[in-house]
This record gives structure tokens, sequence and C-alpha cells, in this order.
């Protein structure tokens, strides 16, 4: 088995618990915003769409590089704008101090 | 050689920088009062690892980056400027792009190799390829059901499940055998087929009322494809992002699924709508009340404690501005009015919060379901907006019911109960709810913008 592969499963596992208790504390109220929050950084993949399309080593990769880039970009900018336009809107019925 | 290496370095502390940045960012988010700061850590994090990807030296054809960037933007700048109302079908849309890219990426780094791929890494792309595959296909299904491009009703037919397992058998299959020989390339293409036609046939025969599960968990399959991508390309930042994304879709289908009282299982192969009609015999005899806006306007200005409870009718029928004004038009009378939040109201977690808070309802009006259930006996008035299922009292009570255990929204125990409903028709579930027939139950038979709209001008009238 790779070294790659095992260092990448203590990465994986530790941010897997890291999720689950940061997720965990996520008022309900917020899912939606969460759901569209994690949506945005998922989309940091757009850094791995990047080199494969800016190497360009056959067309057949480039062009699935360049669709990755487009979809992923699309959802980093979208889920960010949505996220921050949900998250405006909530509003306590207290007033400020 | 060494300013390349060098280079590397600091393309590689950036995307620590992102990690952390993205951790804060969830951290941020447990509360809507520093959530904000949560989005734009997050952008600083994105931002970071975007521009200095830009600067990595493998890169030699940025036609190839920006032009695509460009299109990605003009994208998700409108999608993300969408209505409300449209959220749930904009985040199934959304797993199906991020889906899609990471199929995209996988594709491509199959047949980049200069040298031929590894049998590990040959297993490691197919799973990837092919969770991403199907996620692409199901989400895409979903958004359909949810625009209602395609119907909302689970699609079903006879030997189904059997059908889609077998598909998935398939695309398992096609894997294992590249594994064995990965240099099989013509074995590559037929895979991401079959898995593509997998998520169709996976998402197809669900409901529109399990879509909260179904759309949690193509958040979860679009995350760990991420995870297994960087786990591919030796990302770790890819490894932490898909790790957080995964497990949170992961947690909002477990809290769902527990809202429902339902296993994932279940919820995938069930198929929802065929398990009605045994009830429906004597139903049609049974005597409800119903009133006019008049005499419900009577009865919740004569109320101390209202209880709203919101459900998908709502969101339907654009009621929530009408709704906020009901809550000003009762607030005013010093009526204490407060908003019972079921888990799986509406089509995605959160749902019913978002449409509210848009509606500038304060968020410290909108209460779980179980913080609310205690408080409900001393309810005057519970008024059932647009919700059936999970105000429905056979989920406590009658264990010959499909919905036997889920947990309710007690609103029968309120004093008087009101529901805004169009019909007595029950919903595409099929399942009869018996509130309707307590005593203590009134029908306001209407669409629920124009019946609340009706409500609040008595309220106005008068004064």
């Amino acid at each position: 088995m790779p070294a790659d592969f095992i260092s990448n499963l203590y990465v994986f596992i530790l941010a897997g618990f890291v999720g689950f208790e940061l997720i965990k504390r996520v008022s309900p109220l917020l899912h939606t915003p969460l759901m569209s929050l994690t949506n945005a950084l998922d989309a940091i993949v757009v850094v791995a769409a990047i080199i494969i399309a800016g190497r360009h080593e056959t067309h057949l990769t480039t062009v699935l590089g360049a669709i990755a880039v487009a979809a992923s970009f699309s959802n980093m900018v979208g889920g960010f704008l949505i996220t921050d336009r949900m998250l405006r809107m909530f509003k306590s019925g207290r007033p400020k101090q | 050689m060494m300013t390349a290496s060098g280079l590397q370095q600091y393309l590689d502390f950036a995307y620590i920088a992102a990690v952390v940045l993205f951790i804060f960012s969830l951290k941020l988010l447990s509360s809507p009062v520093h959530a904000r700061w949560g989005v734009l850590a997050g952008e600083i994090g994105a931002a970071l690892a975007v521009v200095a990807t830009l600067f990595n030296p493998e890169l030699v054809a940025y036609k190839w980056v920006l032009i695509p960037l460009i299109i990605g933007a003009g994208v998700g700048i409108p999608l993300g400027m969408v209505q409300m109302t449209a959220v749930p079908q904009r985040t199934a849309l959304s797993h199906a792009f991020g889906a899609l890219s990471a199929a995209m990426i996988g594709i491509a780094e199959y047949y980049v190799g200069t040298a031929p791929v590894t049998r590990f890494e040959m297993g490691e792309i197919a799973l990837e390829v092919i969770i991403g595959s199907l996620t692409f296909t199901g989400s895409l299904i979903a958004a359909g059901k949810l625009q209602e491009i395609l119907p909302q009703r689970p699609i079903v037919y006879r030997g189904q499940n059997i059908v889609s397992l077998t598909a998935l058998a398939g695309a398992l299959g096609l894997a294992v055998a590249l594994v064995v020989n990965p240099a099989n390339t013509m074995l590559f293409p037929i895979m991401v087929i079959v898995a593509l036609i997998f998520g169709v046939l996976l998402v197809t025969p669900i409901g529109g009322a399990d879509m909260p599960t179904v759309i949690s968990l193509l958040n979860s399959y679009a995350g760990f494809s991420a995870a297994l991508l960087g786990f591919v390309l030796n990302s770790k930042v890819l490894v932490v992002a898909g790790a957080l994304d995964g497990s949170s879709g992961f947690i909002l289908s477990v809290i769902m699924c527990k809202a429902m009282n339902r296993s994932f299982t279940n919820v995938m192969f069930g198929a929802f709508g065929q398990v009605q009609a045994s009830a429906a015999g004597a139903k049609e005899e049974r005597v409800v009340r119903s009133a006019t806006p008049e005499e419900a306007a009577a009865i919740l200005e004569a109320a101390s404690n209202v209880v709203i409870v919101p459900g998908y009718g709502m969101a339907v029928a654009q009621a929530q501005h009408k709704v906020r004004e009901l809550y000003d038009a009762l607030t005013k009378k010093g009526i204490n009015v407060r908003f019972a939040i079921h888990p799986v109201a509406g089509r995605m977690p959160g749902h019913m919060n978002v449409l509210l808070a848009e509606a500038d309802i304060p968020y410290d009006r909108l209460v779980e379901m179980d913080d609310i259930n205690g408080d409900m006996p001393q309810a005057d008035v519970a008024l059932v907006i647009g919700a059936n299922d999970v105000t429905n009292p056979a989920a406590r009570s009658d264990q010959a019911s499909p919905i036997y255990g889920m947990p309710i929204i007690d609103v029968d125990k309120a004093h008087t109960v009101m529901v805004i409903k169009r019909s007595m028709n029950p919903g595409f579930a099929g399942i009869d709810n018996p509130l309707y027939y307590l005593d203590r139950t009134l029908m306001l038979f209407g669409d629920a913008k124009q019946f609340v709209g009706g409500i609040v001008r008595e309220l106005g009238g008068g004064h």
C-alpha cells in the first residue's frame, strides 16, 4: 500500500472527526446555509481542475479539466454568494445593544 | 529547479492556510450572530488557494484556465442570486456540479498518466469516478424534481430495486475488472456510463417528501468524491475539504432520517408512494369543521399564545410574506407568536427557517420541534400552514400507519387547532390525517397566501 495513501488516510480520518464536531454544533436554524457553505468549500477541487486544464497534456484531459474548472468555480462563487445572502436575512428579534 | 520547488512550498502553505480558514468558517457557522464571518473566512481561504494555484509552474496554457473560470463565475453569480424558494433545486444543482467536477478530474487522471496507472491507483480512480458520476446524474434528477420539470411523486415500477442494484453491481464489476487490468481502456468509459445510469435509477423513484434526506445524502456523496479525488491526486486540501463536506452531508442525512423514523435503505429503496391505500376505506364519512377567515381571526385575537407550524405548502403558495404580516398583526396585539419547525418540513434541511428569515421574521421566534412540543398544551391556537404528515397524530398512536414512530409536532395538544389546506385531498403520500377530524380542529380551506391575507385583513380591520 503506497505511503501517500496512509498519510492521506490519516488526514481524512482526522478531518472527518473535526467536521463531525463542528457540524454537530451548527444550529438547525442554519442547516440550509450550512449545506451551501460546505458546497462552496468543497468547490476547492477547482485547484486540481486548474492544474489538469492548464498543464495541457492532451486535448481530452484539457477539455475535461476545463469543464471541471467551470463547474467547480461556479459552485465556489455561487455557494459563497447565496450563503451570505441567506445569513444576512437571519435577524434577531432582540434589540441590538 | 530551486525556484520551482521553493514555489511549491509557498503553494503548500497557501493550501494549509486555506484548510485552517475552512475549519474556522464552519466553526463560525455555529450561531447566526457571527455566521457571516464564517463566509468571509471561507472566501479568503478559497481565494488564497485559487490564486496560489495560478502561480503553479506546471501551468502552461492559461487560456484553458481563465476562460473556464470566467464561464464558471458567469454561471455561479446568477445561481447565487436565485429566489429563496428556489434554494433546494439550486442546492441539488450545485451537488451535481461538484460531483461533475470531481468525476471529470478523475477521468482525466486515468487518461493523463505517462506511465500506466497501478492497480491501487486504478481502484481509487474507479471508486472516485463511480461516486462522482452517480452523484452527478442523481443530483440532476433531484434538481429536476424540485424544479418540477420532473414529477415530484415517486416513479416506481415492478422490479425496480433489482434493476438499480444490477446497475450498481455492473459498475462495481467493471471497476474490479479494471483493477485486475488497468490497461483495458475500453472498460473505463463503459463503467462511467453505467455509473451515470445508476444515479438516474437511484433518485427517480424517490418522492418529493423524501428530498431533505436525498439532498443531504447527495451532499455527502459529493463531498466524499472530492475527498477520494484528494487521495487520487495526493492533495491534502481536497481530502480535508471533501471530508468536511462529506461529514456535513452525512450528519444532515442522519438527522433527516431520524426525523422521519426511517433508515437510509428505506429512503433509497423503499419508494414511499407504495405504502398508502390500506387505510383509505372509511375516511370519507367523517365530519370536519371548517371556518372562514373572519372566524379564524376572531379565535386568534382571543389567544395569548399562538404556534404557527409551516410546511412545504407554505413555500409552494409563496405565503411567507403574508405569514409575516400575520405575525406582525398578532404581535402588535400582545400575542406571543412562535413558529414550530419540524426538521423535515420543506424540501431540504432548514428550508422553512430560510423562508421565514427572508420574510423578516426574527430567528429567535423559530423553535425546533423538540423544544416546542413541551409547550404545546399551553398553546391557545396551533395554526398549521401547508404542513401535513409532520402534524399527524397517527404517527404517535396508530401502529398501522406508514408514518408510525415518526416524531411529530404535537399540534393536537393545543387548545384549538386550525389547519390551512386546499382541500381534504390527502397529500401525494396518501396518508390520512386524523388531526382533521378532531373536535378542536377547524379546517381553513383555501390557498395559504389568500387565506392568511384574509385573516390579516380581519385583524387590521377593527383597528
